[in-house]
């Protein structure tokens, strides 16, 4: 196929990860942060912060790459495991058509089941005022307290939501090209990188997708309490860096994808 | 079209598959026999472009088939293993291989196949709903809708019931005999008996007799066979049965009599009678050694 978008391998794609069995999971995460929204909204008086580190640090550290671990290892890593990506790859679709069919799939999945809840969440929990930082802003330097619009703050979720689902799509969709253990291998990634090790190490930001996402939405908000670790710009070269390369690595693992024989 | 191997090996860490391996599958239809664990399988997914050889020189029709997807237009493959797209009905699968393959009219093509291999009944089901003789024809009608000059099958008649099995020898039959090379392996003798052509046996990752099947089946009919038999007197019995010439041993055993014969068929009709003119009554009469380890061993040892 000359394109880069191949129509059937993205319908095979689709209905393979719909049909099977963890498509009920994908929409679990998402229902946890928008129930969590409403018992909070519900609950408390219109103050921040929570709707910042509800929507930005569990969304963005947990929501989001779990839902987009679920989805970005079924379209590639399920066909892989159950052996049926055979009939695929023994046909001469190239392998990057492959691989950025199954990747845009992913990310389309990812964006349904966690960049829109994550806007409809930011609806529900609105914007507020939010405590000023020490800088500048687009109006001069920002010192006091804050009031952010609830339009630009579901705006500013929603697009950093986007770029993490791109970003953490990638990576997934490689991870199941390199390893038949997808589902391990990512979960332990999200669990130790992106939510333990660049929630506390500072360093560790500059290579975290929901950083990159954080630092995105945080250019829209400029909220303090979002915890952005890295500038917008910073974070928009880096996450292309890391989808680039991660879809790359990807098509060169399929290239050689090798079927192991009986044992003998 | 051909394959060829030269000097092919495999192995994984220090466990060798394939083991120097030279050999070249003609147009035709080709059987790769072997036991189970023999590295028949090995084989086939270097030849497909799903492993490449550790050392050695493997190409398909003069291009090495490692990393070169665009070979896949001039080959068909039928994996072994029963993973299919299950919730795709058999039409879309073969329509979506077609259209994979980029084909002009995927749908008159996958027609084509279909009704190729008889599944026209079946194609406006899932594929789950399938038994395992269908799915191994609708893997076969995906892999011959580009209509490949060269179709690879991996155990293809597992799960066939026998009229399917009939009529799978008879569609490879006919592929071959258009100048196609087929190749397809298995662990069962009486599979290729009915498919003229030749034969390459591996065993134990090495090419252990190759050519045409019916010298090699005459050679694995000739050789000397144990049975075990149990009768109302196996004294009696053993002592005629020593007389016979077909018989080169006997030995009584505490289960009864092992006895060593060089004609099966002659063996075998000499006990009945036997059996009968001394009034005998036979319990048992078993071939123990018929397991495929021991004809292919006995194959490598001549």
């Amino acid at each position: 196929m000359s394109g880069l978008y191949n129509p059937t391998v993205a319908m095979i794609t689709l209905r393979a990860t719909l049909s099977r069995k963890r498509a009920f999971l994908f929409a679990i995460p998402a229902a946890i942060l928008i129930l969590l929204t409403v018992a909070l909204k519900a609950s408390r008086p219109p103050l921040r912060p929570w709707p910042s580190h509800v929507l930005g640090t569990f969304g963005f550290s947990v929501l989001i790459p779990l839902t987009a671990l679920i989805i970005g290892t079924s379209v590639l890593g399920a066909e892989v495991d159950d052996g049926s990506v055979i009939h695929l790859l023994a046909t001469p679709v190239r392998r990057s058509s492959v691989v950025l069919t199954k990747f845009a799939v992913a990310t389309g999945l990812t964006v349904v089941f966690a960049a829109i809840p994550e806007l409809i969440a930011a609806l529900i929990a609105g914007g507020g005022t939010v405590p000023g930082q020490f800088g500048s802003g687009p109006g001069g330097p920002i010192l006091g307290p804050v009031t952010i619009s609830t339009g630009k703050f579901a705006l500013g979720l929603f697009v950093g939501a986007l770029a993490c689902s791109v970003i953490y799509n990638a990576v997934f969709v490689m991870i199941s090209a390199a390893t038949t253990r997808a589902i391990a291998v990512g979960l332990l990634y999200v669990l130790v990188w992106e939510i333990l090790m660049a929630n506390f190490v500072s360093g560790v930001r500059l290579l975290s997708v929901s950083h990159y996402g954080l630092g995105i939405a945080n250019g829209f908000i400029n909220d303090s309490l979002l915890q952005a670790g890295l500038s917008a710009l910073t974070s928009v070269i880096l996450g292309a860096i890391v989808t680039v390369g991660a879809l790359a690595l990807a098509v060169r693992l399929l290239s050689g994808f090798t079927l192991k024989g009986e044992p003998a | 079209m051909t394959i060829e191997l030269r000097n092919v090996s495999r192995w994984y860490g220090n466990v060798v598959a394939v083991n120097d391996i030279t050999m070249s599958i003609e147009p035709g239809v080709t059987g790769l026999l072997g036991p189970n664990g023999a590295g028949k399988s090995t084989i086939m997914h270097m030849m497909a472009g799903f492993l490449p050889p550790s050392r050695g020189e493997l190409t398909v029709a003069g291009e090495p088939s490692w990393r070169h997807p665009d070979l896949y237009r001039k080959i068909g493959l039928v994996p072994e293993r029963d993973s299919v797209y299950a919730f795709l009905t058999g039409e879309q699968f073969v329509v979506s291989t077609a259209k994979l393959h980029e084909l002009p009219d995927p749908d008159a093509a996958a027609d084509r196949a279909i009704t190729l291999l008889d599944m026209a009944d079946a194609t406006d089901r899932k594929i789950a709903t399938y038994s395992k003789g269908m799915r191994q024809r609708i893997k076969v009608a995906a892999a011959l809708v580009h209509d490949p000059e060269i179709l690879l099958l991996d155990e293809p008649f597992n799960g066939m019931d026998p009229r399917q099995r009939l009529h799978m020898m008879d569609l490879l039959d006919k592929l071959g005999s258009e100048g196609r090379t087929i190749l397809f392996s298995s662990h069962i003798l009486e599979e290729v008996e009915r498919l003229s052509g030749t034969i390459q046996v591996v065993v134990a990752g090495r090419l252990a007799a190759s050519g045409d099947f019916r010298a090699i089946r005459r050679l694995m009919t000739s050789r000397p066979h144990v049975f075990t038999v149990r009768s109302s007197d196996d004294r009696l019995l053993g002592g005629t049965l020593i007389g016979r010439p077909a018989v080169t041993a006997v030995e009584l055993t505490r289960n009864g009599l092992q006895v060593r014969t060089s004609d099966y068929g002659a063996f075998c009709r000499d006990i009945a009678v036997l059996a009968r003119d001394h009034g005998v009554r036979l319990r048992e009469v078993q071939p123990t050694d018929e397991s495929l380890e021991s004809v292919f061993a006995y194959l490598v040892a001549n």
